[in-house]
C-alpha cells in the first residue's frame, strides 16, 4: 500500500495572461485531514478544480494509491471516489432529500424495456447513510425545509454514500453555526478512523488546529510547504501564507486628507449571517481600504451603504447631518456612487453604448423644458470623460461590450463622476483586468483624492490594499474587526490577523 | 481582403435577411399578378398596418425591458367596446345607451373619447405594470392576469352584444384625409412620431433600456426601475386602446372580440423587426420593419393565391427563420 491515497505532483495551469498554478504539489494520507491554506487567489480552488477534471491542467500528474490516473470530468472523479463538499452548495431545495443524494444515479426497477425509478431503495438507501453519519432526517422531507448548515450536511453525506476514499471540503464552515461545526468534525473524526484521506480548505485558524494533521500552504499559485500541524504557530501560518514584497506600481500618495465627510455608525444588516453593527467614517481626500477575506460581507456592508441593501438599525451621517438611504437615488442625491465588484452582472448595460453607459446616470439633470435629453451637453460630458480617463475606443456610440474590461472599468468609473460624487465607493476597483489598466485606475483615484474626492476601495489583493489605502479597515465574518491607521503598521500580516478573528 | 468582403456580404445579407426576403416577394408578386402593385392596394395595406403598428409600438416597450404583454389582444377589444358604446347615432335603433344621464350625453366628441378610452386602458395598464414592478410577478403572469380580468369587465359591460351604428365623426377616422391617406395611417404615424421621441428623447426611454440591458445595473445606478416598469405597460394599455379605437372607426362597429389575439402579431411584428425578446435593444423602425414584414408577407401570399389556411404556416416559417438569423448575431459574439 502506498503512503499516500492522493498525489499530485507538479500541476501547472496557465491563463490567458497568468500563471495561476506553478509546479504545485498536493499529498493526502489515508485516515488524515489535510488542511490547504493561502490567501485569496493563492491557487487552491484552481487546483482542486484541475483534480476534478473541470481545468485541464497544462503539465503534472495524479496518483492514486500510488497508481498515476487521468482524471478528465467531475464523473471520472467520482468513478474514482474523489468527491467534494463545495463550498457555495449546488442542490435543488424544492425536491426531496434522497433525489438530491440520487441525483444522476437513480437506482432503477426494470419491467421489460420500461425502466422506472426506485423510489422505495433509494429512500431506504438516503435513510441508511443520513443514519450512518448520526443525521435524523426524512429522506422524503424537501430539502428546503433544511438549513443551509444541514444542506451541508447532507451534501457530505451525499460524498459518503458514493463511498468516496477522497473528500474535499472547500470552506464548509463558512455558513455553519457552531453546534453545526462541531457535529461536522465528528464526522470527519468518523470518517479519518474509517481511513477516508479528506483536504480541508478554510481560512478558519481555530479550525484548522482543531482538526488537521497537516498543513500545506500555498502562495501565489506555487507550493510554498506542507508541515504537521503541531507544528506550526498561527503566526507561522500567516507569514507563510504572505511572505512576498511588495511591487511598486502604486502611485506616491501625493492627496491632502482633510475633515470627516461620512460617519457610519452600528450598520446592520437585515440578515443575521450578513454584516452586524459596523461603525467607520471617512474623510475628505481620503482613500479608505476594506480589507478582509472573500466572504467578509465587505460588498454587502458598502450595499447597505449605498441602499441596495436593507438595514436592520444604524445611522448615516454626511456632513454631520443624518441621512435616509433607501435606496440607490438616496445614495446618489446625497453625493455617493458606487462602482460594483460584478461589472457584468451590476455594472455594465452590455448592450447599450458607451454614452448610454456613462449618461444612465446623468440624465434626469440634463434636461430642456423639464423633458427633453440635453444632448448636446449630455455628448460633451461623454466626449470630455472619454479623453480625461483615455477610455480607447472610436466612439461613444460604441457597445460597450466591445471594450476590454479595463476600459468598460473606465466607463463605469465616468458614469459615476458625471454625477459629480464627494465619495466614491470601489469595490474590487481592478478585479479581471490586466496590469496596465490596473496602474491607470490606481492614477485615477490618486487625482480623485487630491482633488478632495474620498474613496472607498474594497480589495482583496493584498498588495494593492496596502498600496493604495490611507487608512484600512479589516472586517471578518460580517465585523470590522480591526483599523490600521498608521501606514508603518498597515502590513499582510497585521491585515491578516485582523481578517482571520473569528 | 478578398475574404473579408465575402464576409461582410453575407454579414449583410443575414443581417437583413427579412427584409431582402420580403423585396424578392414583393417584386415578384408585383411582376407575376395584376393589381398588387397598384394604389389601391397598397392604400388598402397602408390601413391594415396602422392599427398593428399602434399595437406593436405599445408592445415594443414591454419586449425591451425582456417582458411581454399578452393583455394586448383583448386590451384592443375593450378599448374599442368603450369607444362604441360612446359614439353611437343617437337615431340608432340598438343602441347601448337606450335612456338616462349617458344617453343623454352621448355621443360625445370621438377626440375625448379617444383620450377617455386611452387613459382608462392606461389605468388598467398601470396595475399590470405595479404587479410586475412592485410584486415581481412575471410580466408572462401579469399581463395574462390582466387579460382574463379585462375580458371578463368587457363582457359584463357589453353584456356580450357587438355594437354599431356609430357616427359619422367616427367612422371617418377611417377615411382618406390629407394627402388622400386614411386619417388612420396618420394616426398610426404620429404615434410612431411620439414614441420615437420618448424612446430617444426622454429619461423615460433611456431608462427603459437600461432596464431591459441590466435590470440589477439599472437599480444600483440610481433608475426608478418600477416607476418605469409602471409606466410602460401603463403606456402599452393605453396604446393598445387607441388601436381599439381605431379598429372601430375601420371596421364600423365592436364587439368583445375585436382584437382577439393581436398581440401576438404585435410580438411577432417586435422580434421580426429587431427588438430583441432578451431585452436591451429595439427601436421604432423595428416595429415598423416587423409590421410592413408580416402584413406584406399575407398580402403577396393572398395575391399569389396561396388559401389563407396555409398563409399561416407561412408567417409560422418566416418567423422561425427570422429570429434564428437575428440570435445569430448576439449569440455568436460571446
Amino acid at each position: 500500500m502506498a503512503e499516500y491515497k492522493l498525489e499530485l505532483r507538479g500541476v501547472s495551469k496557465s491563463f490567458p495572461g497568468v500563471k495561476a498554478l506553478d509546479k504545485v504539489n498536493l499529498a493526502v494520507r489515508p485516515g488524515s485531514v489535510l488542511a490547504l491554506m493561502g490567501e485569496n487567489g493563492a491557487g487552491k480552488s484552481t487546483l482542486m478544480k484541475c483534480l476534478f477534471g473541470i481545468y485541464h491542467m497544462d503539465e503534472g500528474e495524479i496518483y492514486l494509491d500510488g497508481k498515476k490516473v487521468v482524471i478528465d470530468n467531475p464523473d471520472e472523479a467520482a468513478r474514482h471516489g474523489i468527491a467534494m463538499v463545495h463550498q457555495e452548495l449546488q442542490p435543488i431545495p424544492a425536491r426531496s432529500i434522497g433525489e438530491n443524494m440520487y441525483l444522476g444515479r437513480f437506482p432503477l426497477k426494470e419491467y421489460g424495456p420500461i425502466k422506472m425509478i426506485d423510489h422505495k431503495t433509494m429512500y431506504e438507501e438516503t435513510e441508511k447513510w443520513l443514519k450512518e453519519l448520526g443525521l435524523e432526517y426524512n429522506p422524503r422531507a424537501l430539502l428546503s425545509t433544511l438549513s443551509i448548515g444541514q444542506m451541508q450536511l447532507v451534501e457530505i453525506a451525499k460524498a459518503v454514500s458514493h463511498e468516496a476514499k477522497v473528500i474535499i471540503f472547500d470552506e464548509p464552515t463558512s455558513s455553519l453555526s457552531d453546534n453545526e461545526v462541531d457535529f461536522l468534525f465528528k464526522i470527519m473524526n468518523q470518517l479519518r478512523d474509517r481511513g477516508v484521506a479528506m483536504i480541508y480548505i478554510s481560512h478558519k485558524m481555530d479550525e484548522i488546529k482543531r482538526i488537521a494533521d497537516d498543513i500545506q500552504v500555498m502562495r501565489d499559485g506555487t507550493y510554498v510547504g506542507t508541515w504537521p500541524a503541531a507544528e506550526l504557530s498561527t503566526e507561522d501560518i500567516i507569514s507563510k501564507m504572505v511572505g512576498r514584497e511588495l511591487t511598486q506600481i502604486y502611485p506616491e500618495h501625493d492627496h491632502e486628507i482633510g475633515e470627516v465627510i461620512l460617519e457610519a455608525e452600528h450598520l446592520s444588516s437585515i440578515h443575521e449571517k450578513s454584516f452586524r453593527d459596523c461603525s467607520f467614517n471617512i474623510r475628505k481626500g481620503e482613500i479608505l481600504g476594506f480589507g478582509g477575506l472573500v466572504g467578509a460581507q465587505r460588498t454587502e456592508l458598502m450595499e447597505g451603504l449605498f441602499g441596495i441593501r436593507h438595514l436592520s438599525e444604524g445611522t448615516i451621517k454626511i456632513h454631520g447631518k443624518e441621512v435616509k438611504i433607501t435606496k440607490s437615488k438616496d445614495a446618489m442625491d446625497a453625493k455617493l456612487g458606487m462602482i460594483t465588484e460584478d461589472r457584468r452582472g451590476n455594472g455594465i448595460f452590455g448592450c447599450l453604448s458607451i454614452k448610454d453607459n456613462v449618461g444612465i446616470s446623468i440624465y434626469n439633470k440634463h434636461l430642456k423644458s423639464g423633458f427633453v435629453l440635453d444632448h448636446p451637453t449630455i455628448n460633451k460630458i461623454v466626449d470630455d470623460s472619454i479623453t480625461q480617463l483615455s477610455i480607447k475606443t472610436p466612439s461613444m456610440n460604441q457597445h460597450i461590450a466591445n471594450l476590454s474590461g479595463g476600459n468598460q472599468q473606465k466607463v463605469i468609473v465616468s458614469r459615476w463622476l458625471a454625477n459629480d460624487p464627494d465619495i466614491l465607493i470601489m469595490d474590487e476597483p481592478t478585479r479581471g483586468i490586466d496590469i496596465g489598466a490596473k496602474h491607470e485606475i490606481y492614477e485615477i483615484m490618486e487625482n480623485l483624492a487630491k482633488q478632495g474626492k474620498a474613496i472607498i476601495m474594497i480589495s482583496s489583493e493584498m498588495p494593492e490594499l496596502l498600496g493604495m489605502a490611507d487608512r484600512v479597515y479589516v472586517m471578518c465574518n460580517g465585523k470590522i474587526t480591526g483599523e490600521i491607521d498608521q501606514r508603518e503598521e498597515m502590513t499582510q500580516e497585521n491585515v491578516m490577523r485582523y481578517a482571520t478573528q473569528f | 481582403m478578398q475574404k473579408t468582403q465575402k464576409q461582410k456580404i453575407v454579414d449583410f445579407l443575414i443581417n437583413n435577411g427579412v427584409i431582402i426576403v420580403m423585396f424578392i416577394l414583393v417584386i415578384y408578386t408585383g411582376l407575376t399578378t395584376n393589381n398588387f402593385l397598384t394604389k389601391n392596394n397598397f392604400m388598402n395595406l397602408l390601413a391594415n398596418m396602422s392599427y398593428r403598428l399602434v399595437i406593436a409600438l405599445g408592445i415594443s416597450g414591454a419586449v425591451i425591458t425582456g417582458g411581454c404583454d399578452l393583455s394586448g389582444g383583448r386590451m384592443v377589444g375593450f378599448g374599442a367596446c368603450i369607444a362604441g358604446t360612446l359614439l353611437q347615432k343617437v337615431e340608432y335603433g340598438g343602441r347601448f345607451f337606450k335612456e338616462g344621464f349617458m344617453a343623454s350625453i352621448t355621443p360625445l366628441n370621438p377626440f375625448v373619447v379617444l383620450i377617455l378610452v386611452m387613459i382608462i386602458c392606461g389605468c388598467f395598464g398601470a396595475v399590470t405594470g405595479w404587479f410586475i414592478a412592485f410584486l415581481h410577478v412575471p410580466p408572462f403572469i401579469s399581463t395574462l392576469a390582466m387579460m382574463e380580468i379585462i375580458y371578463g369587465l368587457g363582457l359584463i359591460y357589453t353584456g356580450a352584444t357587438p355594437l354599431g351604428g356609430y357616427i359619422e365623426g367616427y367612422t371617418n377616422f377611417a377615411k382618406p384625409g390629407l394627402l388622400g391617406i386614411n386619417w388612420l395611417v396618420w394616426m398610426a404615424l404620429a404615434m410612431a412620431g411620439i414614441t420615437w421621441f420618448i424612446y430617444n428623447m426622454t429619461r423615460h426611454g433611456k431608462y427603459m433600456y437600461a432596464i431591459g440591458g441590466n435590470k440589477q445595473a439599472a437599480e444600483v445606478a440610481g433608475v426608478p426601475v418600477k416607476l418605469t416598469m409602471i409606466l410602460i405597460y401603463a403606456k402599452a394599455s393605453a396604446f393598445f386602446a387607441m388601436a381599439g379605437f381605431m379598429l372601430g372607426a375601420k371596421a364600423g362597429g365592436a364587439s368583445i372580440n375585436t382584437g382577439l389575439s393581436y398581440e401576438m402579431e404585435g410580438i411577432a411584428a417586435c422580434a421580426l423587426g429587431g427588438v430583441s425578446v432578451t431585452g436591451g435593444r429595439g427601436k421604432v423602425s423595428s416595429a415598423i420593419i416587423g409590421v410592413a414584414v408580416l402584413e406584406l408577407l399575407k398580402v403577396a401570399l393572398q395575391f399569389l393565391g396561396v388559401d389563407a389556411n396555409s398563409q399561416y404556416i407561412a408567417i409560422g416559417i418566416v418567423i422561425f427563420v427570422a429570429i434564428s438569423l437575428d440570435i445569430r448575431k448576439y449569440v455568436q459574439k460571446k
